[in-house]
């Protein structure tokens, strides 16, 4: 027994790197798939901001994000456009990294397409500009003097849907996919706390924690986390097969198995630790 | 040509170079490794030439109508003294963009972080810890001592010894268990990179063999 | 004289934000305003910068024929290609461009960040282990929150879900903020350091 928990332990990477891809493509090719129940979690809050708003609103949508964390808000990206579109409620795209310019072009020409929105009328895509929280601080004064021109170079005054957005304060609502720095914490200190536009959004697994405090103090209205968020928002929007919810059966399963690999590499370790006290 | 197909598989092709580390390093994943940094450098410039310098500065000094509004030649003669770093000699002159550049994310910071991080969250641990059930009172107490005990771990100005070391003691066990939540969310990130990638390959790219080699699908 | 007029730079613009705050009127309000338009300008200029960095690095590799110089030549060339697209056709979508970035750049990105998912895989087997209390506390938390995000936490116990809410609002958020209000303080006093010239680090000296 202490043999086979030593060779445990000493397991060579590749056989795990192994494991984790099969624990990850297997639910993928037998296409299993789990219910997945929305709690009583912040992207439920999310959805029902949303849900309560009045057509004809205009929510100013930031894609902070790059490819690197496109598999976890891309698919939020594409449930919340959903949504709002659904809604009749204009979407004004930009984005604090330059990636995620093209990456709103990709998910607001898709969604709209199956919706039958047009562009320039019920959604616009104002594209990148750098300064992050400084150039948010500048919207907050007029919009059109940071976006003088949409990413395809059409001049402010020659999208209709604009004519009635001033400044930050013109938005009913600032939704933004943050994938780090600049995102959450910067559109909460500038269009929240200092202009008080109602900010909410999704971010990457990795930073949701550190993003419940702003929950708790109300200077978020919802918030979804990680590929999950996307999974519960998918529910509620009701795309039946969105990827985010497809991927929540590879992700139990892998989850599984990384605790998996941690209890056997504990269990390894005080074998080891109990052998060594004997001696 | 199919466009769709042949990006497709470029994608799928760069992914598996990439993937081919997990073996061992190699020529291919160096191969696209070093594609990746090259293309996405471009990507940043295009964009900001495209999205910043021709709408927010170009344009703004010479108007469309006509004319050239000489206050835009100031932030130029800033952003020629970033570049200038790139020449040894000139390279000073860099300090005069940098100055510009810390100093008004100094000044924005001090003010919005204050405002945000510090002050909104004290006065969102100001909170009851008398009415609600005992389950809320209880989680109540522990939002508000935790996030007492963790800022006196965080003092180090007094040395953690007596009630100073007692309390930051209580606060580091709030932080373990915040850390715990960190690590579980983050194990969940990275695995939800892997599933996106493996969805491309299974379900995008895979179902294009046979239709590249005649067999319907 | 060769750190006089940063720091009095730094020191203006960053008392211009600091009043742009507390006074949102004129004049104040114009300087805020135009400093913050000169300043998306002055930052795309070091995008450039980190681009003909890069290049510098590349050639220099191959002039001198360092390790692995075998491959600048392929990020010069993917700069290149990618560039001269950008110039000639911009970004409008389906152009080669944006052609070039959906299907290779960006699941490129996706893939290198990806790889992290086996490596943090392989560094949980080896190194997190209960060795303490603590450890013990920080390793069950991770597996509420690890069995609460995915439907097969519920489907074990239907209480995991409603643990890893409570875990995430109260326990967490009360560490996080913690973490925050610090950090908070930190930023506030690094960045009056620098406006008033006490922090001069980033000039490159402390001279």
């Amino acid at each position: 027994m202490a043999s086979i928990l030593k060779k445990l332990g000493n397991t060579d990477r590749r056989i795990i790197f192994i494991l984790i891809a099969l624990s990850v493509i297997l639910p993928i090719i037998f296409k299993i798939t789990f219910p997945n129940p929305v709690g009583a979690e912040p992207s439920r809050d999310m959805f029902e901001y949303i849900d309560a708003m009045p057509s004809g609103s205009d929510v100013l949508m930031s894609f902070d994000y790059g490819p690197s964390t496109m598999p976890e808000l891309q698919p939020m990206a594409i449930a919340i456009a959903t949504h709002l579109l659904r809604k009749d409620i204009n979407v004004v795209c930009m984005a604090l990294w330059p990636e995620g310019a093209s990456l709103a072009q990709e998910v607001m020409s898709g969604v709209a397409d199956s919706l039958g929105r047009t562009q320039y009328e019920d959604w616009c895509n104002l594209g990148y500009k750098t300064g992050a929280g400084i150039m948010i601080v500048r919207l907050g004064s007029s919009m059109k003097a940071v976006f003088p021109a949409d990413r395809d170079n059409l001049p402010w005054e020659e999208i209709p849907m604009l004519a009635q957005i001033s400044d930050l304060t013109s938005f009913d609502l600032v939704i933004t996919l943050s994938a780090g720095d600049p995102g959450v914490p910067a559109w909460v200190m500038m269009a929240g706390d200092r202009f008080g536009v109602p900010v909410g959004g999704g971010c990457t697994a990795v930073s949701a924690p550190q993003f419940y405090t702003y929950l708790q103090t109300g200077q978020m209205v919802g918030l979804l986390g990680g590929l999950k968020g996307a999974a519960d928002y998918e529910t509620l929007v009701g795309i039946k097969d969105g990827t985010a919810i497809e991927g929540m059966a590879p992700q139990s399963v892998a989850h599984l198995v990384i605790m998996l690999f941690i209890v056997i590499g504990n269990v390894a370790y005080f074998s080891e630790k109990k052998k060594g006290g004997r001696r | 040509m199919n466009w769709e197909i042949l990006g497709i598989w470029l994608g799928a092709g760069l992914t598996l170079c990439l993937y081919s580390f997990l073996y061992r390093d190699n020529p291919f994943y160096k191969f696209a490794e070093h594609l990746f940094v090259g293309m996405s450098a471009a990507y940043w410039v295009i964009y900001s030439i495209e999205n910043v310098l021709i709408p927010n500065w170009w344009q703004q000094m010479f108007p469309a109508g006509g004319g050239f509004n000489w206050v835009w030649i100031f932030p130029g003669i800033f952003a020629l003294f970033m570049l200038a770093r790139i020449i040894p000699k000139t390279a000073g002159l860099s300090r005069m963009a940098l100055g510009m550049i810390i100093g008004t994310g100094a000044g924005l910071n001090m003010v919005s972080f204050f405002q945000t991080n510090a002050m909104a969250q004290v006065k969102g641990t100001i909170i009851s810890v008398s009415s609600g059930g005992v389950w809320i009172i209880f989680s109540n107490i522990l939002l508000v001592v935790g996030v007492v005990t963790g800022l006196v771990y965080f003092f180090f100005s007094k040395a953690h010894t007596g009630i100073v070391g007692k309390t930051a003691n209580v606060g580091i066990t709030i932080l373990m268990i915040a850390f715990g939540a960190s690590f579980g969310y983050t194990i969940m990130a990275r695995i939800s990179l892997l599933i996106g990638r493996c969805q491309f390959l299974l379900e995008d790219w895979l179902p294009t063999i046979p239709r590249l080699l005649g067999l319907g699908g | 004289m060769r750190l006089v007029i940063p720091l009095a730079i730094t020191f203006v613009t960053g008392m211009i934000m600091v009043l742009h705050f507390f006074v949102p009127h004129q004049p104040i309000k114009l300087l805020g305003d135009n400093l913050q338009d000169w300043f998306m300008i002055v930052t795309a200029a070091s995008i450039f910068l980190g681009a003909l960095n890069l290049m510098h690095v590349h050639f220099r590799k191959i002039k001198l024929k360092l390790k692995n110089w075998k491959y600048s030549p392929v990020t010069l060339t993917g700069f290149m290609v990618m560039f001269i697209a950008g110039l000639i056709y911009g970004v409008t979508e389906a152009k080669p461009f944006d052609f070039m970035f959906m299907n290779m750049v960006a699941p490129m990105g996706s893939t290198m960040f990806s790889l992290l998912a086996f490596f943090v895989a392989s560094a949980a087997f080896r190194a997190f282990r209960a060795s303490n209390w603590r450890a013990t506390l920080l390793l069950t938390s991770a597996f509420i929150v690890m069995l609460g995000q995915v439907p097969i936490g519920a489907m074990i116990w239907d209480k995991i879900p409603l643990a890893k809410v409570w875990l995430m609002t109260f326990p967490n958020t009360a560490g996080q903020r913690a973490v925050m209000i610090g950090a908070a303080m930190g930023v506030v006093s690094t960045s009056l350091r620098m406006i008033f010239g006490i922090e001069r680090s980033y000039l490159g000296g402390t001279d």
